[in-house]
């Protein structure tokens, strides 16, 4: 198997994917120098950021050359545990409501 | 695949969540507080912080390397490239040092308060922060006894790939910090 995964990917591919998670990493700074609505640079670096921890999953992790069924056992749950974690969002709105 | 491997991604999961529930209780802390500071200003206090992310994205890419080459056998190889990631972590957790030193002692920021508003500032920052730098100190110690034993032809590739997912676990984790910590406070 690691064999296997070594045979994929080359020095190239991992150095363009380097260059793209800097690249991505100036955008971000770039977007925060511009001084965006803060709201909509939250949405912005959010996105690039999932891109980016993507981008060093697959690649840098290795998880592209496994075999799927490990990113089915780990991407969905870490996903799924995340997304619960926001029910706490509402109530951070009701205390700076109740604070107003 | 190996059980360490299985093993190392099971952990790196769990800590993910040990991290998204530290940033979601700084996201509930700053939605529930409407004048939360925003202290660092693009230079230098980005700027810095921008050089870090770099000395660790880039030694990620010489842990890849690292990585490839212990697959290809080539010990002498990995072993260079794994201290090169080394001291990468360490010039990361060197920056990060002065950094919060400079916090401290110059603009007077403590866990529980600082001079610019809100208290839990100073307790959310250096308490994502303080786990991250953690992660990346011990990370340095871990692969030193990589490279150490696999140097000697003890380890083999898959234990260097394994310590290796922990290295690009810690740099993701970095992704997110960077961004919510630092790009989100900044001081026009």
């Amino acid at each position: 198997m690691s064999e296997h995964t070594a045979n994929h990917a080359t020095s190239r591919t991992f150095l363009l994917v380097w260059i793209g998670l800097v690249a991505l990493t100036m955008i971000e700074v770039w977007l925060a120098y511009i001084r965006l609505d803060l709201r909509l640079m939250l949405i912005l670096l959010l996105g690039l950021s999932v891109c980016k921890a993507g981008m060093i999953m697959s690649f840098f992790m290795h998880l592209k050359y496994e075999k799927f069924s490990l990113t089915l056992l780990l991407v969905p749950a870490l996903v799924v545990c995340i997304c619960l974690m926001a029910i706490f969002f509402p109530d951070g709105i009701r205390a700076l409501q109740m604070r107003n | 695949m190996g059980s360490k491997k299985l093993g190392m991604w099971l952990f790196i999961i769990s800590d993910a969540l040990t991290f998204t529930a530290l940033l979601m209780a700084y996201s509930y802390s700053r939605i529930s507080n409407p004048n939360w500071p925003t202290p660092f200003p693009i230079y230098p206090a980005v700027v810095f912080s921008t050089t870090m992310t770099i000395v660790l994205l880039g030694s990620s890419l010489t842990m890849v390397m690292g990585v490839a080459a212990a697959h290809r056998n080539d010990r002498s190889a990995a072993v260079k490239w794994i201290l090169a990631t080394m001291a990468g972590g360490a010039i990361f957790c060197a920056l990060h040092i002065y950094e919060w030193m400079h916090l401290i002692h110059e603009e007077h920021v403590t866990l529980f308060s600082n001079p610019w508003g809100v208290p839990l500032f100073g307790a959310t920052f250096f308490g994502i922060t303080g786990l991250h730098m953690t992660h990346v100190s011990l990370g340095v110690l871990y692969l030193g006894v990589i490279a150490f034993a696999f140097g000697r032809g003890k380890f083999s590739a898959e234990d260097v790939e394994v310590s290796g997912l922990y290295w690009h676990f810690v740099d993701l984790v970095w992704m997110f910090v960077f961004p919510m910590i630092y790009l989100m406070s900044v001081k026009y």
